[in-house]
Parts: C-alpha cells; sequence; structure tokens
C-alpha cells in the first residue's frame, strides 16, 4: 500500500481509495440477521451526503462534533464527515449517564452532536440547557422518536438528503473543504475516562494517528484483506487506531455487530483475522470455555485434557518458530483436527493473525492458553496520550511478564525514579484546554507515563505498577507495595474478579474481593450449594474457604519474588456488591478507582486492619435506571497465613 | 371494532359467563380483570373463537361472525392471541417460532414449501424479513437460534409476543402476560404493549393481575367476577367503583 505523504487527512484518504477501489468491501453491519455491506465507493458517497448536510447546516473549521452510541458503521460516517468540514469528532462513552457526559459536552464546547438512538436523545436533551453550545442533535436509529418535536433534533438520512440538494448546488465545495485539511490539524478529541479526577481531553492530530497507524501496519504486516470487528467503545483510543486509523491507513474490513448482546456470536460468524481485547474478556471466554468442559461427557474431558497437555508443551514453542519433535508434530497436528481447531472455530478465533492483549498485566496461565492453541496473541503497551502504540510484543519474543520492545521512531526512557517516559510522532498535542495538566505530563516533546517500570535484560520494557501507586508498607523492612500488581495477581484466579488492595502506611496488605458470580455460581452449583444472590454467595463461609486458597496461591507466588514478600495479603473479606462505573467506582473502561473506593469504603478498611471478624456495612447503590437505593449487609473479615520466603526460612 | 354482545357460556352446570357484553375500539389497550375464575380466560376464548357460546354473538368489524367459525379462521380475519402458559414449540428456535406464526400469510402451496422452488423461495424470504422485523422491534436479536425451551421464562413470554405479532392480527388478545415476571421484566412487556398500540396501530385487549400496569398502561379497563361484568370504564373510575373494590381490589387500592 502507498505511502503517499500527501494523503494526511482521513478525508483525503477516504476520496484515495474510493479512486483506487471502489467496490472493495470497506464495512458491514449485521442488520435483520443478515450482513449488510457498503464498499468503498458507497460509503464515500454516504460520508459526502452527510458531510454537504453538516456544512448546510453550518458545521464550520473547528467546531466539535459530539459521536455517541454503539459501534455503528453511521457514527464512523459522522466522524470523518465531520474531519471533511475541518470539524473534530469527540466521541463519548455510549453507556456514560446523562451528567457525565454534560462535563464533556459543555467542556468540549460541542455544537453538534451524532447520536445512535433515543436513548441517548433523551441524556442529551436531559441536560441540553447546561451545554449553551448543543444546537443540533442528529439521530440514526428513528424508534420511539416519533413524537420528539424539539427544533433541534435531525434525522440521519433527512441531513443526508439535505446535503445532496447542497451538494447540486455547491458542486465542488466538498473536495475543497478536504484540500484544506492538514497533517498537523486536530482530528479528534478522546476524553480519556479519569481514574483521579474530571476526564481530560487528549488531543490527536491526523499525523499522529496516520503515521503511528502506518508504522503498526508495517512492522506487524497487516494486509488490506483484514476483517476486524468493531466492539470496543468509540471514545477508546484502541478502537479509534484500530477501526478508524488503520481502516483508512490499511484499507481492510470492519464489521459492526448486531448489538452489544450478539457480540460473541458475531465474532464466530464474522471470524476475524486482527483481534484486540482487553485481558477480562480473554479471560471471561477461558472461564466460558472451562465451565462447558465440565459439563462435557467424560471421552470429551479426557480429549481436552490429554490436547491441552499437548499443546503447553508445543504449541508456543511452535509459534515462535522453534523447532519440535516428530511425535509431537502428529500428536499436535491430531490435536488441532480434534481440539485446537474446532474450539477456535467455536469461539471466533480460528483465523486469528494477529491478536493484541493490552490495559492490564493478563495471567500468564491464561496467556499461554490462547497462545498455545496457537493463536498469535501478544501485549501491547500504549495509551491514549501516544496514540495507542509505545511497546509491541515482537514475533518470536512473546512472553507474559513484558510488554514488548519501542515501535518505529518510539522513543523509551526510564527517569530516575523509575518512571516511564516515551517520545514519538504519536505523541498527543496536549490536553484540550487544560494547560496545566498537559504542562505536568508532557515535557518538550517527552510524556510521563505515570507507569513505573524498567527494561529487562532482553531489552523488553516491563511495567510494574501505576507510579504514583507504588509506596511502602509500615512494616519492619518498609517492603514495597504495588497494589495494580497485587491486584492482577489476585485477579489472575477465575473465581476473582476484582480486587482493591490496602498498604500503603499499613502494617500488612488487606484486600477488597469481588467473586465472579459466574465462576464461584458454577463452583458452587456443582457442590450443592444453593444461593439466591450475589450479596448472598458472596458472604458464604465455604466462598470464603475457596478464595482463601486463591490468595494462599498469590501469597507463595509472592513470596518467591524477595522484592515482592513482604507484600503478601495478610486480611481479605468480600464485598458484597461488584465495583460498577454506575455507583463511580470503576472508570468506563473498568479501571478501579482507588482513592474514590478508599472513601466510600473507609469504615470497611478500618475494620480491615482491627481485630473484629466481621463488620456491617450499608452502601448507596445507584441502578441502572439511575434511581438509587441502599444495599445493607455483613461481611466476615479472613486472615490468611503468609508463606515465609525461602531466602529467611534458610537463614 | 369488535363487539362481544350478551354472550352466555356455560359448561354443564357451571356458568362462565353469564350475559357479558364487551365493546372493543380500535387502538385501545382494554384489560380484563377480576378474581381468578371470574370467566376472563373464557371470554377471551370466546372472542378467540375456540369456545362456542351457547348465547350472545360477535360482531367483528362491523360483521356478525357465523356460529361455528374455527379458531384459525378467525385468526385469519386478524385477531392473534397469546396464552397464559406459554404455548411455544419448546425444540424450536425463536426464529422457526416466528417462522410458524407466518403460517397464516403462506400462499405457495404445500408442495412447492417441502421442495423449496418457485413461488417458495421469494415467499420465504419475504417472511424472513418481516419476522427479522419483528424480532428487532422486540430486541430479541441475541436468542435468535437458541432453541425456545433454553430460555428464562420471561424471554419466552417476549417471543410468544413475537409469534403472535408475526400473524400481522389488527387485534391481539394478550392472556397474562406479565404472569411470573420480575419488575424489570413487566416494564420491558409494558413498554413493548404500548409500542405495538402505537407503532403497528394493533388493538390490544389483555388479561391481568398486576394492578399498577394495569391502571398505568391500559385506556380502559373491564372487571368480571362469577360471569358476570361488575364494571366497565376508565381506570380511576373502576378504581374508585364499591363493586369492584368489594368484590376483588380491596379497600387500600
Amino acid at each position: 500500500m502507498s505511502h503517499d505523504s500527501s494523503l494526511d487527512t482521513f478525508p483525503k484518504l477516504l476520496l484515495d481509495r474510493a479512486r483506487r477501489h471502489p467496490d472493495k468491501i470497506a464495512m458491514r453491519e449485521k442488520d435483520l440477521g443478515i450482513w449488510q455491506v457498503w464498499t468503498w465507493r458507497q460509503m464515500s458517497d454516504e460520508v459526502r451526503a452527510l458531510a454537504c448536510g453538516l456544512a448546510a447546516m453550518g458545521l464550520a473549521r473547528g467546531d466539535k462534533v459530539a459521536i455517541i452510541g454503539d459501534n455503528r458503521p453511521q457514527l464512523y460516517w459522522a466522524m470523518v464527515a465531520a474531519q471533511c468540514l475541518g470539524g473534530v469528532p469527540v466521541p463519548l462513552y455510549q453507556d456514560a449517564v446523562a451528567e457525565e457526559m454534560q462535563f464533556v459536552l459543555e467542556h468540549a464546547e460541542t455544537r453538534f452532536a451524532v447520536v445512535e438512538d433515543q436513548e441517548q436523545v433523551d441524556k442529551l436533551l436531559a441536560v441540553k440547557e447546561r451545554c449553551p453550545q448543543l444546537e443540533t442533535i442528529i439521530y440514526d436509529d428513528p424508534r420511539g422518536l416519533r413524537h420528539y418535536h424539539d427544533p433541534c433534533l435531525h434525522a440521519f438520512t433527512a441531513v443526508q438528503e439535505q446535503g445532496r440538494r447542497f451538494d447540486s448546488a455547491h458542486p465542488d465545495s466538498f473536495e475543497e473543504h478536504i484540500a484544506q485539511g492538514h497533517g498537523s490539524d486536530l482530528a479528534v478529541i478522546l476524553y480519556t475516562s479519569g481514574t483521579t479526577g474530571r476526564p481530560k481531553g487528549v488531543m490527536l492530530s491526523f499525523d499522529n494517528v496516520i503515521i503511528t497507524s502506518r508504522h503498526a501496519i508495517s512492522r506487524e504486516g497487516l494486509r488490506d484483506n483484514e476483517e476486524i470487528l468493531a466492539y470496543l467503545p468509540m471514545a477508546w483510543v484502541g478502537d479509534h487506531i484500530f477501526s478508524y486509523g488503520q481502516f483508512y491507513c490499511a484499507g481492510f474490513t470492519v464489521n459492526c455487530p448486531e448489538s452489544s448482546a450478539t457480540i460473541l456470536q458475531d465474532l464466530h460468524e464474522i471470524g476475524p483475522t486482527y483481534f484486540f481485547a482487553p485481558p477480562r474478556i480473554w479471560e471471561n471466554i477461558l472461564t466460558t470455555v472451562m465451565i462447558r468442559m465440565e459439563d462435557a461427557a467424560w471421552l470429551k474431558r479426557q480429549m481436552f485434557h490429554f490436547c491441552m497437555r499437548v499443546a503447553q508443551r508445543v504449541g508456543t514453542r511452535k509459534l515462535a518458530g522453534q523447532s519440535v519433535g516428530l511425535l509431537d508434530t502428529l500428536l499436535y497436528a491430531l490435536g488441532h483436527v480434534l481440539i485446537y481447531g474446532p474450539l477456535k472455530d467455536k469461539l471466533g478465533l480460528g483465523r486469528i493473525r494477529l491478536a493484541y492483549i493490552a490495559g492490564e498485566a493478563i495471567g500468564p496461565e491464561i496467556f499461554t492458553f490462547y497462545r498455545s492453541l496457537g493463536i498469535n496473541v501478544k501485549q501491547l503497551y500504549g495509551m491514549t496520550e501516544a496514540s495507542v502504540f509505545v511497546c509491541v510484543q515482537p514475533d518470536g519474543e512473546v512472553r507474559p511478564d513484558t510488554v514488548g520492545t519501542p515501535m518505529p521512531e518510539v522513543e523509551v526512557n526510564i527517569s530516575p525514579e523509575g518512571e516511564v517516559l516515551f517520545r514519538s510522532p504519536g505523541v498527543f498535542l496536549g490536553y484540550y484546554k487544560n494547560p496545566q495538566a498537559t504542562a505536568e505530563t508532557l515535557d518538550h516533546g517527552w510524556v510521563h507515563s505515570g507507569d513505573a517500570g524498567y527494561i529487562d535484560a532482553h531489552g523488553h520494557l516491563k511495567i510494574i505498577d501505576r507510579a504514583r501507586d507504588v509506596s511502602r508498607l509500615d512494616d519492619a523492612n518498609c517492603s514495597l507495595f504495588a497494589p495494580r500488581y497485587l491486584e492482577n495477581k489476585l485477579k489472575f484466579s477465575p473465581f476473582i474478579k476484582e480486587a482493591v488492595v490496602y498498604g500503603q502506611e499499613r502494617p500488612c496488605v488487606g484486600a477488597f474481593i469481588n467473586i465472579d458470580l459466574e465462576a464461584v455460581g458454577n463452583w458452587a452449583e456443582r457442590r450443592g450449594l444453593a444461593y439466591t444472590s450475589y450479596t448472598d454467595l458472596a458472604a458464604r463461609p465455604e466462598v470464603y474457604d475457596l478464595i482463601q486458597g486463591e490468595i494462599a496461591r498469590v501469597n507463595a507466588s509472592l513470596a518467591d519474588d524477595p522484592q515482592m514478600a513482604g507484600a503478601q495479603i495478610r486480611r481479605f473479606l468480600i464485598l458484597h456488591k461488584e465495583l460498577d462505573p454506575d455507583d463511580g467506582e470503576l472508570t468506563r473502561t473498568r479501571k478501579v478507582r482507588r482513592r474514590f473506593v478508599a472513601e466510600k469504603y473507609a469504615t470497611l478498611a478500618e475494620a480491615l486492619y482491627g481485630s473484629e471478624d466481621r463488620v456491617t456495612v450499608e452502601t448507596q447503590v445507584v441502578f441502572e435506571d439511575g434511581r438509587s437505593g441502599t444495599l445493607k449487609a455483613e461481611l466476615l473479615i479472613r486472615d490468611v497465613a503468609a508463606k515465609t520466603p525461602f531466602a529467611v526460612a534458610q537463614g | 371494532m369488535l363487539q362481544a354482545q350478551h354472550i352466555d357460556l356455560a359448561f354443564g352446570a357451571v356458568q362462565a359467563l353469564s350475559d357479558v357484553s364487551v365493546d372493543i375500539a380500535p387502538g385501545e389497550i382494554l384489560a380484563i380483570i377480576g378474581p381468578n375464575g371470574a370467566g376472563k380466560t373464557s371470554l377471551l376464548n370466546v372472542i378467540n373463537g375456540m369456545y362456542y357460546p351457547q348465547g350472545g354473538r360477535i360482531v367483528f368489524q362491523g360483521v356478525e361472525r357465523g356460529k361455528r367459525l374455527r379458531p384459525y379462521q378467525v385468526a385469519r380475519q386478524g385477531i392473534a392471541r397469546t396464552f397464559q402458559n406459554v404455548a411455544l414449540f419448546k425444540g424450536m428456535s425463536t426464529l422457526d417460532n416466528l417462522m410458524v406464526g407466518r403460517t397464516l400469510h403462506v400462499r405457495s402451496s404445500f408442495l412447492s414449501q417441502a421442495l423449496y422452488w418457485g413461488r417458495a423461495l421469494k415467499e420465504e424470504q419475504a417472511h424472513r424479513t418481516y419476522v427479522e422485523q419483528i424480532i428487532d422491534f422486540l430486541g430479541i436479536q441475541a436468542i435468535r437460534k437458541t432453541p425456545v425451551g433454553k430460555l428464562p421464562y420471561g424471554m419466552q413470554k417476549r417471543v410468544e409476543l413475537g409469534r403472535a405479532l408475526a400473524a400481522e392480527p389488527t387485534l391481539l388478545l394478550l392472556d397474562e402476560p406479565m404472569a411470573g415476571m420480575s419488575v424489570e421484566e413487566k416494564e420491558d412487556m409494558s413498554r413493548f404493549i404500548l409500542d405495538i398500540r402505537e407503532e403497528l396501530g394493533i388493538t390490544c385487549v389483555l388479561i391481568e393481575h398486576d394492578m399498577s400496569v394495569v391502571m398505568d398502561i391500559s385506556d380502559r379497563v373491564v372487571v368480571l367476577d362469577y360471569g358476570v361484568k361488575i364494571a366497565d370504564g376508565t381506570p380511576d373510575a373502576v378504581r374508585t367503583d364499591p363493586r369492584v373494590i368489594e368484590a376483588y381490589l380491596g379497600v387500600s387500592s
């Protein structure tokens, strides 16, 4: 594919592709049960109609356009249509509540909003008075909106109709607008979900996204016949790079699923060749497979476990291109026919040539499970401020505990305090209307990532934790306390969904645990334990025993690492309700809001370090429709023995 | 739209309905309430053509119904219903169950259907498109291929509603559509019933025990007690009617 440097914006790339291969399939969406198709030519026409419609409605250069909804072709078209006119798309998380949206809409001074359906329209109408710049709301799905007569509402198709009339009256204006765009222009503002404080608007230019996308495409060997499933939030930078940046630069096909409930089925039907998922999705898939295998007949179970043992031995070596003995090759081939092939096909992972994991550390067992099946999944390290790609594991050097080597034109350095710094063409322009935060993060082109890490002997970057969260315990050895590291280790267990650990200036490490309802529920059913609800299950002594066992295993693993041996978990309790973004305890990308949780559950934290073995708690919860209520429960607190580190025991 | 006039229905010595007259106006949502055994389902079955009343007559869209009209002939006229105990084919998928609901509108012959040629091909596509629109309307894409027997109860009721809609009725009879549902599921179902009236223009008659639902969504309420109609009016009028309070609602309604 040509890396013509004159194609420095997405509108230009769109026109170029529509000209060069008009009949190649660009996007698909499953609607009414079948995969509807748009070629590059058709997509270009749709975008043109929409862009002209927006021009007719007065979209000016520099105007912000909010984009809100599930992954729909129409919303992706709206992003590039805005960019055609020099506008800036600002995608929002579709499951955010009206208040959260109001902050972003007002901060970004958005004039236009293109949204998916009635649900989003309702949220915007509820906060419209507090967003004085918001003039126009364009919706795609008319269901339920027949009796809405607000003059600011417009149907997507109506805007396109108006656009086609405008286009005939001003035939060259579309191309002229596009020609005025340049690579250094602001292309998109992506608001980070904000683990601490208010979201910040990361400004990325076309150059940021395009250059990073092109480097990734060439280093990873992506082709123009890739098939990807666009299922991750459009507000998240990952989707922006994969389903948008790389889509235009490589020209592969983006598939939009029917609804969020059908993602696994659609994954199976599409069989993507290029796939990204955060660790929890890989974990969920594995948990589902394991649960289903326990239900299978004896013969199938035996076959499965035998073949998986072969895969453990052989699969990872094969994937790394290392030599494998003849008998092993035959056994692996047999395993492929019997187990790996059908299993991958069933999960929709059968055609994957490249898959990424990023976001949090992944359990080594899970990582090797997928790689041993022959799925080329690799770790990636990046952030919104870098246009995603900082480090990626090269083929053949994939290990569970590193995040890889820097991408082309990316420089990585470790500060004297142990913080990871990087500089690249993908580094963001700054935080929108927040010069103070920009100055704190961006220093002469170097980004302070906020992560603590180091480069290992093989030149791979290893991430320990968020730099500001790393601290010391108040114990005899002033042991290192890296909360995310500990929480990730706990979450490697299939029974633990979420964990929050305490330890800063505390005598020992204590943990709040969220159990995984599906895995623990299944475990309970197999043992004949009846339970009525999540709260009920979470309070059972048998479940406490189970979790205690899991924590003891984590402690054993920590005991082996001299740096971490002091951070073994000594006390824990199981929370009565799952931590939830709607309650503000997690961000929309499901990262723990540490300080918020510490405040909200202060009584529990005190009890964790007290002498009692139980504590009553009453919490406010917010239900999905926005109403709130209280949840009351009594929680047990358990002690866990620490394993004496081998070195200490000997000495 | 439909007038049931002076309906008498008896099973041997048991008088299920005595001189019951109900008028159903087009586009309205009518609720039939009453204690158990009051004759509500019997009334629905009479309207449906499953029971033949000993006395009285049914006038549907201005035409008096013949004495011995079979249920499928009644359905052909445009009356569809759901059942109190879900009457789906448990071994078939959601999609197949909905396609069964299209049987009334199939025009090609048995042979061409069985061999899947000629007219049957185009028809199948047209029916499938219609059914997909219903699936979209009810939001059940995720369970399209799932055998219905595996679905939770609330979902089965939704599929049953879909099958009734697949028959393209003008009048829809719902027999306790919310029985056994959680609060959220009831809210969903209420929304669907309202949407059916709004977007599809179908008149709905529902038997329901949940008073908050009845008062919330129905335009008119008919109250039966021991086979006799004791009240007929708007929800507010019926709520304060002393006979209804004594027979059914109780004092703190």
